[in-house]
């Protein structure tokens, strides 16, 4: 007390500051899921009011690519039973009908506005993808199918974003890629499931 | 002009080392979404390839579909079920649950709101599809089915 008049304040330690800043950082890293959601998108036709009698809409039978999964995973499509590898061939010589042959859906000329302002005139296929299923089907082979029409409407859409833009459809800008979805629009119609062999 | 000895290196200051770990941590603390919800399904999402990136996060709402975890499977048996928010709910309640995830958004982002269906892969199409239904019939349209981006066949 007689020594000094002031006694210093000793400086705190700092050096366990980082220790728990670490501690923090290591249970935020734990905490956070950066999980990116990822899934197959889809647009569920609006339900019809249920007062109003729906009529069938007559769709064409050229028009219509039926695919149907049964409860034992088999794939239908068109009439004929075939394996999920063939499904996407199948499906984009649907779309595409390059032929213009007599059983493949018909197209409609569409003007589709580009980009800088011009018209640019694609036949545009009127054809949908029909996709049933029973109430048995398994969801796995369920998606294994959607993803394989996905694909085939993906490859199609690159073929037409190559040929019109020269470059592949995911590096195209907003306004150019609606220019091509205006050209092959993603029709897979999901039908409510078929009621077959319901036995109790 | 020699200094005896050899001239030491200074120890490089760590001073600033508990800011830069600071820094770090606000990142996560700021990019962290917490689960709110806790799962109460067991699901293993099936494979695609095709998947698209849910863009918004605060426009998405989820139904989980699957066998009840191990332990609510002794009160409600190991039958697939849907779970929205906390707990098991009928395909029923799903008009409920929009309209009230509606209510949480702003009136401008409703139209962009997405559906996203967690579902087991091993589930039968006939839940998937009874979903599916009450969705349309709350006019929810926009859904997305979750699964794992694979590298191909």
């Amino acid at each position: 007390m007689a020594g000094g008049n002031k006694r210093k304040t000793p400086d705190i330690n700092a050096s366990s500051q980082a220790d728990i800043a670490f501690l923090l950082l290591v249970f935020f890293l734990v905490a956070t899921t950066m999980n990116t959601d990822k899934g197959l998108l889809r647009t569920l036709p609006p339900m019809p009011p249920e007062d109003v009698k729906v009529e069938d809409q007559k769709v064409k039978d050229r028009n219509v690519l039926l695919v149907f999964v049964n409860a034992q995973g088999n794939i239908m499509a068109g009439d004929k039973e075939m394996d999920i590898y063939g499904l996407k061939d199948k499906t984009k010589e649907f779309i595409l009908n390059v032929n213009d042959d007599e059983n493949l859906p018909e197209k409609a000329p569409t003007e589709i506005e580009m980009p800088d302002g011009t018209k640019w005139t694609y036949e545009v296929s009127k054809g949908v993808v029909s996709l049933q299923t029973t109430r048995d089907t398994n969801y796995e082979t369920y998606i294994m199918v959607q993803n394989e029409l996905t694909r085939a409407f993906n490859e199609v859409r690159n073929e037409v974003a190559m040929s019109k833009f020269q470059r592949e459809f995911t590096e195209l800008n907003d306004e150019e890629k609606s220019v091509i979805i205006d050209a092959v629009p993603l029709k897979i119609s999901e039908a409510e499931p078929r009621k077959v062999g319901r036995r109790r | 002009m020699k200094k005896k000895g050899g001239k030491e290196l200074p120890a490089i200051s760590t001073a600033s080392l508990p800011d830069v770990i600071f820094m770090i941590l606000f990142f996560f603390m700021v990019s962290t979404t917490m689960r709110e919800e806790e799962v109460l399904v067991k699901y293993q999402l099936p494979n695609a390839t095709e998947v698209q990136k849910l863009e918004k996060k605060n426009l998405v709402s989820y139904i989980n579909i699957g066998v009840p975890v191990t332990h609510m499977q002794a009160r409600y048996g190991t039958a697939p079920q849907i779970q929205l928010n906390d707990s098991y709910k009928t395909a029923k309640d799903i008009g409920d649950f929009i309209a009230a995830e509606r209510e949480q958004m702003d009136e401008a982002d409703r139209i962009y709101m997405t559906v996203s269906i967690k579902a087991d892969r091993y589930t039968k199409m006939g839940i998937i599809t009874d979903v599916k239904q009450e969705l349309r019939r709350a006019n929810a349209l926009k859904i997305s089915y979750a699964s794992l981006e694979a590298e191909g066949y």
